[in-house]
């Protein structure tokens, strides 16, 4: 009988060799007439042990990592096929302590399969919440998406539950059939240090549909859009397929699984513009036009694509919503703390010996992350700060390293969560450098609407310049706060209104890095 | 006619009454003809009742659409901050003196054009960079230059 092996066809696990591994272990076998099923699963988001392989063995499966193509032979000699102990060996998957130790919710399915084949989605699962929500009236759906708790994984964190309300009672109450409503995912996740989004649509793309048609279901929505960055070809291809065998099943598409509602969904590719993944840029590059911010209100919920009441949701969001509905709103609502419900998907990266994706119920420490999961940095250096939240979010130093992780705990210290990214920088970073790049990186993207984003952003730069060659810095530092405290106040949007968070927390806690002796230090 | 205007012209009669259709449009002309040319960003007006300037208007605010033909291979190198953590910028630096070019510049043979990036979704496997359509982590200093070399020759000596 052919031996069952995993090996991730996930584009981070494929960008360190996953493919070589994959060729040279089908080859090798072969070649020694052994029988191997090889399946390409989505990535369990282990990702230090990226190539991670996987052998199915009656004692479960037993996972290798991270495996080179010069590793096949030696491992297939030490007897890979039957999962021995032997190098490389990191014993059953389920056991890894880094996996053992999440409590996952929304990636529950990530790596367990080929994310393409839909009765394996349905064994784990799958479509429960869909038939579930078929037998509810839409307002009984989004009773319980608000009795969840469960907030907008985007960043802004808004309740998903009082958006999806505000478009089904949007339009003419009395014929709310007759009204044209939109369901658009926002896959253009383009903060640096996040690759959740990416890790789900790969790994289990079901569930993002599966969470826009219960959303269609919940507001009478019969369009679906997924905005998907174009930095992501592995996660379009995968989406796109998967687009079209749920449209198969019936799933999607006209009269779904006999009910009477349609619902269809259609992938659009972005253009590497990261503006887009503020909605309402995201809607105007649907539309066809320059991904410019809108002011608002008027609120998406109640114009939005096209001018139509429009749920805009982050993929995370969206593919939360099956497993909500599935087990019931209290299962959701009793993880987490204060005001934040539920599970936050953490993105450990950077300099870090052990990055990946962690899915814990908020309320966990960026020191318990730090140190349980990511053992320690990679080079080998102390660790000096960490950004939350993407390109928008603050640098964390040491002593604020206790914070619960949760929305508003985040915000008092004037940080945020954010998607979840965490990136981590040893001793070796100079703070100024990145505060600095927080700026070029806002005059780059802003969209150009609003003075304070687009001038301020290139102002922001030159003062910094001027701070790091030592040139009247004590008043560029006012000069420099003052800047942050007008986009921060004047913006129309996070870009402009949050580039000052990571300025702001590297004067503050690293003033060292501030003191002109960067001079002479490229930028 | 000539044969890229009949192209064109299929392209956009198949596209045209998605909503929104632009971006669909500029994608699918990009992937077959290779950029978008004036003459191309003409008809697309006419075809999606649009005017020129509006065209040109989205063309030039998203990074992926080019308006000439670029070099044989594009080079995008994550430039975002989980890169920088582990010697983003010390690759980028390299890389640019290796070929000695800046961001959105050719090698003279034309070989490969350089392009900046933020962020490919490989944060926890930085530093990352895409090599036309393969992207690659964990990158070496020793890696980026073997596949320079494997495209062009103006990569200078070893140093």
């Amino acid at each position: 009988m052919a031996t069952r092996i995993y090996i991730p066809q996930d584009s981070a696990a494929v960008s360190v060799g996953a493919d070589d591994v994959a060729e040279t272990l089908v080859q090798k076998s072969a070649h020694r007439g052994l029988k191997v099923d090889l399946v390409r699963n989505g990535s369990r988001g282990l990702y230090w042990l990226e190539p991670m392989v996987e052998v199915e063995t009656d004692g479960g499966r037993i996972a290798y990592g991270p495996v080179s193509p010069e590793d096949i032979e030696p491992l297939l000699d030490s007897g890979l096929l039957e999962g021995s102990d032997c190098a490389l060996c990191l014993g059953p998957t389920s056991d890894i302590a880094y996996l053992k130790s999440q409590q996952r919710f929304t990636f529950s399915r990530a790596g367990i399969g080929d994310p393409l084949c839909i009765d394996n989605y349905r064994q784990l699962q799958g479509f429960a919440g869909l038939e579930q929500a078929l037998s509810m009236s839409a307002q009984g759906i989004v009773d319980e998406v608000k009795a969840s708790g469960l907030r907008g994984r985007g960043g802004a964190a808004f309740p998903c539950g009082i958006k999806w309300q505000t478009v089904l009672d949007a339009g003419d109450a009395g014929n709310n059939n007759q009204q044209q409503k939109y369901i658009v995912c926002n896959a253009d996740e383009g903060d640096s240090g996040t690759f959740a989004d990416r890790l789900l649509m790969e790994a289990d793309p079901y569930a993002l549909i599966e969470g826009m048609t219960i959303a269609a279901l919940a507001v009478g929505a019969d369009q679906g859009f997924i905005y998907l960055r174009s930095e992501y070809p592995a996660a379009a291809n995968i989406l796109s397929k998967a687009l079209t065998t749920a449209g198969q099943h019936n799933y999607i598409g006209d009269n779904i699984l006999g009910s009477g509602k349609n619902f269809d969904i259609e992938l659009r590719i972005g253009a590497g513009a990261y503006i887009c993944g503020e909605e309402t840029a995201l809607l105007e590059s649907l539309e066809g036009k320059r991904g410019v911010v809108r002011a608002k209100p008027p609120l998406p919920a109640l114009q939005g694509l096209f001018g139509k009441p429009t749920v805009v949701n982050n993929v995370l969001s969206l593919a939360t919503v099956p497993a909500i509905i599935a087990q019931g709103a209290d299962v959701y609502a009793q993880l987490g703390c204060e005001k934040s419900r539920g599970t936050l998907v953490i993105q450990l990266a950077g300099n870090i010996k052990q990055g990946g994706l962690i899915e814990l119920p908020f309320g966990s420490t960026l020191e318990h992350l730090l140190e349980s999961f990511g053992q320690s940095s990679l080079s080998g250096r102390p660790i000096k700060a960490v950004q939350v939240g993407g390109p928008l979010g603050a640098y964390i130093p040491k002593q604020q390293w206790q914070t619960p992780l949760d929305y508003e705990a985040f915000a008092r210290i004037g940080a945020m969560l954010g998607h979840g990214g965490v990136v981590v920088f040893d001793d070796s970073v100079d703070m100024s450098a990145q505060a600095r790049f927080a700026m070029e990186f806002c005059a780059i993207e802003s969209c150009g609407k609003c003075t304070p984003c687009r001038l301020g952003s290139t102002r922001g730069v030159e003062v910094i310049d001027r701070i790091r060659s030592d040139q009247d810095s004590e008043n560029n530092l006012l000069l420099l706060k003052d800047l942050c405290d007008t986009m921060e106040a004047a913006s129309l949007c996070a870009m402009g209104g949050m580039t000052p968070f990571p300025v702001r927390s590297a004067v503050e806690y690293f003033p060292e890095d501030f003191s002109g002796k960067q001079s002479g230090a490229k930028p | 006619m000539n044969q890229q205007d009949v192209q064109l012209e299929a392209i956009i009669a198949e596209l045209k009454q998605k909503p929104g259709a632009l971006l669909p449009v500029l994608h699918r002309v990009q992937t077959q003809l290779g950029y978008i040319s004036p003459t191309a960003q003409a008809l697309i007006a006419k075809g999606l009742n649009l005017s020129t300037a509006e065209i040109h208007g989205v063309v030039s605010f998203y990074e992926d659409f080019k308006t000439e033909p670029g070099a044989k291979h594009t080079l995008q190198i994550c430039r975002a901050e989980a890169c920088q953590s582990v010697g983003g910028r010390q690759l980028e630096q390299h890389l640019k003196n290796q070929l000695g070019i800046e961001y959105h510049q050719a090698t003279k043979d034309n070989q490969l054009q350089l392009e900046p990036v933020y962020c490919l979704g490989n944060c926890a496997c930085a530093p990352s960079i895409k090599f036309d359509q393969k992207i690659h982590g964990r990158v070496t200093i020793d890696l980026a230059d073997r596949l320079i070399k494997s495209v062009t020759n103006c990569a200078e000596a070893d140093s």
